[in-house]
């Protein structure tokens, strides 16, 4: 545990406390922020709150936005409009160098001509920390990254991964009330990623600050945070727990870009409080509505995940909704075997597990596609709304 | 087995010119040594035509000319080295040099590396205006410079008499620095813009965010990571100052910079001193490149990870 004297509120074992009773339990908030360069909104209206001691991830495809939104809580953009707060305070336009957060830069932004102990310690030098207390808190801040002996080598003679954690020692060691983060992991490769993965978790929950983490890669969001995020094209999409936004998107962009989706664009026929009827083939089924609601006529997009996608050769019973289909492909993956199914022109891509019992299928086969009634939802709005390729997207397996 | 091939060649030839070597040997196997070896005579012809006037000048400052003409060579002496100052209007001379140069490098150095840095880092309207401009300098020709200039000295334009200052007196060391300064400036902020470019800016952005103002940050992170480029584009400059003649020639009024008296010295007089002093210049220079190239070796080696 890292102690100080001087460290602000959020950090001691007191202060915490003391904090929230002062402010709130959030750190940070946005209230109606958006952010235009000319013409081009990089930020629409974003409105939300990120309490003390979180893992909060901003998720989207590149342009979405999310840098854009991390730079303005860093202070090195000015909202358009709206106001940011940290803390409490208004610091829509205060200068990076007056506010308690800090960045991890994406190529981590080391001071090439300085070594690691000169980069750690060049936050509180500039906020004229005496010299003695620098070397103890460098100190314990390599140890909270786990590089002790490193305080002598020059950033380039260290590899990725190390760099990584320079970078974050050197944003920690000032006690900021949140630590900013832009895609800290999208420089390295696969294996050394998984390991600070679990590395950024093991320290955000050592040093107890909220972690604001820009990313495009939805596993990494959806291993790591307590929240997400989701943005499009400068739009807040939807906030929630990973488990919500991958079961209960309310958006098409969100069920697109969030693991792999079957999406049927379709009218609704009638709707009636939280659930709605359309017409899928020749069947109507009845299904939950989830984001905003729908009115009879309304384009609605209905969403089943392929993982609950069932094949069968004769139609299910009761509490299953279900289509004729035709096999078009078939791939057998070990724990999974993909179908491609065509229904009526409509694709309906299915992931059926090892346990379940499943005939001799070959292409050109009639077969049913079911689910059950809770696995489908209906968002308002066309599929074309959703990522490039939604059912493209998702993680392999 | 390039080494291989060439085992006979003498060893002078495999340091000189020891990497054109290894290249023309790869590219013409078909035709073997014979073309090898005629690369490498070429390439000794090329360095000689290069090099030969640097060797005469070094070689004629231990010259012991006969007349009042160091021409023709006589005999070795130190003398001239024992006495480089002999000739006192010639060490004058330099000694403006030096002093034009001094201030003039100062001057459009420091001016040189803001116009680079705001050219590189902000995008403002006449941005591309003015990064045209600043070449405008350097390629218009020196003899149109220097008339200009002088034009210019001759009439100060009428909204510009308040500045009289500049030009009240009469020409002389004032106008030469003036006028140093212009083609300085041009030059430095051309150098210093194509160092900078490849500047990495989320370094000052981390500075701030690591709660520096922007004054500590250019202190503490830019100005130390753009310094060898400023220094390169410094001494350049100063080169480019303590060598100009034509431009120098037209502002000058009754001051005598280094070549300037040279130049109006030969018809009666061409000393070894000229040699031995020019020769000083050369060892600085060379000594500077050395020490740069140096420096950077030994950073590449301590960049390279243990």
């Amino acid at each position: 545990m890292v102690q100080s004297r001087d460290a602000p509120a959020g950090w001691g074992e007191g202060g915490e406390t003391a904090l929230n009773e002062a402010t709130g339990h959030d750190v940070i908030v946005l209230e109606h922020v958006t952010k235009r360069f000319g013409d081009f909104f990089a930020v629409h209206d974003a409105d939300f709150a990120i309490p003390h001691g979180e893992f909060f991830a901003m998720l989207g495809p590149s342009g979405c936005g999310k840098t854009t939104t991390l730079r303005m809580i860093a202070g090195f953009e000015v909202p358009t409009s709206g106001a940011i707060r940290l803390e409490g305070r208004d610091v829509s336009r205060v200068p990076p160098y007056r506010r308690n957060v800090n960045t991890v830069f994406q190529q981590y932004a080391l001071f090439p001509h300085m070594n690691v102990f000169d980069n750690v310690a060049f936050g509180p030098r500039s906020r004229k920390v005496p010299e003695a207390e620098i070397k103890t808190r460098v100190g314990e801040m390599l140890e909270i990254v786990r590089l002790e002996g490193f305080a002598q080598r020059m950033p380039q003679q260290l590899s990725g991964g190390q760099q990584q954690r320079i970078a974050l020692a050197r944003a920690l060691v000032n006690f900021p009330s949140a630590l900013l983060l832009d895609e800290p992991l999208g420089a390295l490769d696969l294996k050394l990623r998984q390991a600070m993965q679990i590395e950024l978790k093991r320290i955000q929950r050592e040093v107890g600050i909220a972690f604001v983490f820009v990313t495009h890669d939805q596993e990494e969001a959806l291993t790591m945070s307590d929240r997400i995020a989701i943005m499009n094209e400068g739009w807040v999409e939807q906030i929630g727990r990973p488990e919500e936004i991958y079961h209960r998107p309310e958006t098409v962009f969100v069920a697109g870009f969030i693991g792999q989706a079957n999406l049927w664009q379709t009218t609704v026929d009638a709707a009636s409080g939280d659930t709605a009827d359309v017409t899928l083939g020749e069947r109507r089924i009845t299904a939950a509505i989830s984001g905003r609601s729908v009115r009879r006529g309304d384009p609605v997009t209905f969403m089943v995940r392929p993982e609950r996608v069932r094949v069968s050769l004769d139609e299910p019973g009761n509490g299953h909704q279900a289509v004729a289909c035709r096999v078009v492909d078939l791939v057998f993956q070990g724990p999974v075997v993909r179908f491609a199914l065509d229904a009526a022109g409509a694709e309906v891509v299915a992931h059926v597990g090892a346990d379940e019992q499943l005939p001799l299928l070959r292409p050109g086969d009639a077969v049913w596609a079911s689910w059950e009634r809770d696995a489908a939802l209906l968002l308002s709005g066309a599929a074309a709304d959703a990522g490039d390729a939604p059912t493209a997207v998702g993680a392999e397996t | 087995m390039t080494a291989l091939a060439d085992a006979g060649t003498p060893p002078i030839d495999d340091r000189s010119v020891g990497r054109d070597q290894s290249f023309g040997s790869e590219v013409s196997t078909g035709m073997g040594r014979l073309g090898s070896r005629l690369l490498n005579v070429f390439a000794g012809l090329a360095l000689a035509y290069l090099f030969a006037p640097i060797f005469v000048i070094v070689l004629f400052s231990f010259n012991k000319p006969a007349g009042k003409f160091n021409y023709v060579w006589q005999e070795f002496t130190l003398d001239n080295w024992l006495h480089p100052f002999a000739k006192s209007e010639l060490f004058d001379a330099f000694v403006v040099s030096l002093q034009v140069a001094v201030v003039a490098t100062i001057v459009a150095t420091i001016f040189g590396t803001l116009i680079a840095l705001a050219l590189v880092r902000y995008r403002f309207t006449g941005n591309g205006l003015v990064n045209l401009l600043i070449v405008l300098p350097l390629t218009t020709p020196e003899i149109v410079m220097g008339s200009s200039l002088l034009t210019l000295f001759l009439n100060p334009p009428q909204p510009l008499d308040s500045f009289s200052w500049a030009w009240n007196d009469e020409r002389g060391f004032r106008t030469i620095v003036i006028a140093h300064i212009l083609f300085c400036l041009s030059f430095v902020a051309l150098t210093v813009k194509a160092r900078v470019r490849g500047f990495d800016w989320s370094l000052e952005d981390a500075a701030m965010d690591l709660g520096a103002r922007p004054m500590r940050t250019f202190r503490k992170v830019t100005l130390p990571l753009i310094v060898p480029g400023i220094a390169a584009a410094g001494l350049l400059s100063f080169a480019l100052s303590l060598d100009d003649f034509i431009i120098t020639l037209f502002v000058r009024g009754d001051e005598k910079t280094f070549p300037i008296q040279i130049f109006g010295a030969s018809r009666v007089e061409v000393s070894p001193q000229i040699n031995v002093l020019a020769t000083m210049v050369l060892l600085v220079s060379v000594g500077l490149m050395g020490a740069g190239t140096l420096r950077k070796a030994r950073r590449d080696a301590a960049r390279t990870p243990s």
